[in-house]
């Protein structure tokens, strides 16, 4: 599961999926701005049928945090 | 058809204008939620749309102010529904006070309903809408929230704040080619401009230049257009709904 989510990572903020590490984090990548911020939600949420609260699309600000809030959804890394 | 298969989404579905809406965009093909706290008359509303001969709509009755009510409603429609193409947010409600008389209770439960509704629903529809990268937002302001009237501060507040976060919304979600716009109806022939007396009608439709009031049809076929594939370049518009309306 954490390949299938690095592969959204990448191909949503346009980067190889050898940058994306636990140590990636938003903001730190021009890739990662706000508007593409948007775009990994949008796409997390299709990918793993979810809806991530308010709280947890503010929360969700390095890929190592993405794999804790998206256990709280019951995906399984 | 002009909305075949969309799906479209419209609060305050039960009646006026937003009862109005959902008939026609019935008529041009989408598929509709319907969304009220009225059960009952969401389902008159959603009977004559199948007497129609069109699909029935999804009925999802709700608070439309409240948060978790929201949150939960957009739970409900992923299990029907993948994709969302238009978002109508028409609720509202119309309480006239003037100054003095304005109390904190009036003020809480208009912007709720106005202002608050409006961008909780702008917000999850936007998140659904962006996994397609297509959609489209229509708010519903009104001409007092541009020119104001006695008696209707609140309302013509709650109104001007829509017209706000309308185009802040449009901005910011163009990225993602999704629009978003806004209608202002001008006096038009609704439950509650019928409450008023023969005179004060008389009052509202000389100041008209058509020299009537509109119909919920009229704004209606505006919706439409705003949902439709007509305006895939339209975004951050406030269109005026009015017949030449003065003040």
């Amino acid at each position: 599961m954490e390949n299938k989510l690095r592969k959204i990572f990448a191909e949503t903020l346009n980067i190889s999926e050898e940058q994306v590490t636990d140590g990636l984090e938003y903001n730190s990548i021009p890739e990662w701005d706000s508007i593409s911020h948007m775009a990994l939600i949008a796409t997390l949420d299709d990918e793993f049928n979810i809806m991530m609260e308010t709280e947890d699309v503010i929360d969700l600000s390095s890929f190592a945090k993405a794999k804790e809030i998206l256990s709280k959804y019951g995906v399984q890394f | 058809m002009l909305l075949e298969n969309k799906v479209i989404w419209i609060t305050g579905a039960s009646r006026g204008i937003g009862k109005a809406s959902a008939l026609r965009l019935a008529s041009e093909g989408a598929l509709l939620v319907l969304a009220a706290r009225d059960e009952a008359k969401l389902n008159e509303t959603a009977d004559e749309i199948e007497q129609q001969g069109c699909s029935r709509p999804l009925v999802l009755p709700y608070d439309v102010s409240n948060v978790q009510s929201v949150k939960e409603a957009f739970g409900m429609f992923l299990k029907h529904h993948k994709r969302l193409d238009a978002m109508v947010n028409n609720a509202g409600i119309l309480e006239e006070a003037l100054l003095p008389m304005i109390t904190p209770e009036q003020v809480d439960r208009i912007f709720a309903i106005n202002v608050y509704a409006t961008i909780y629903h702008m917000q999850y529809a936007s998140r659904i809408m962006m996994r397609n990268k297509s959609g489209s937002i229509i708010n519903l302001s009104s001409i007092i929230g541009q020119a104001g009237k006695e008696g209707l501060t609140v309302y013509g507040a709650s109104k001007a704040a829509i017209v706000g976060a309308t185009l802040s919304a449009s901005k910011e979600l163009a990225p993602f080619n999704i629009r978003v716009n806004a209608i202002a109806p001008g006096f038009i022939d609704t439950d509650m401009v019928q409450t008023l007396s023969e005179q004060k009608y008389q009052e509202r439709v000389s100041a008209i230049k058509m020299r009537r009031a509109g119909t919920p049809e009229e704004v209606a076929n505006t919706v439409v257009y705003l949902s439709s594939e007509l305006s895939t370049y339209v975004t951050g518009q406030l269109i005026g709904v009015n017949g030449g309306m003065l003040e």
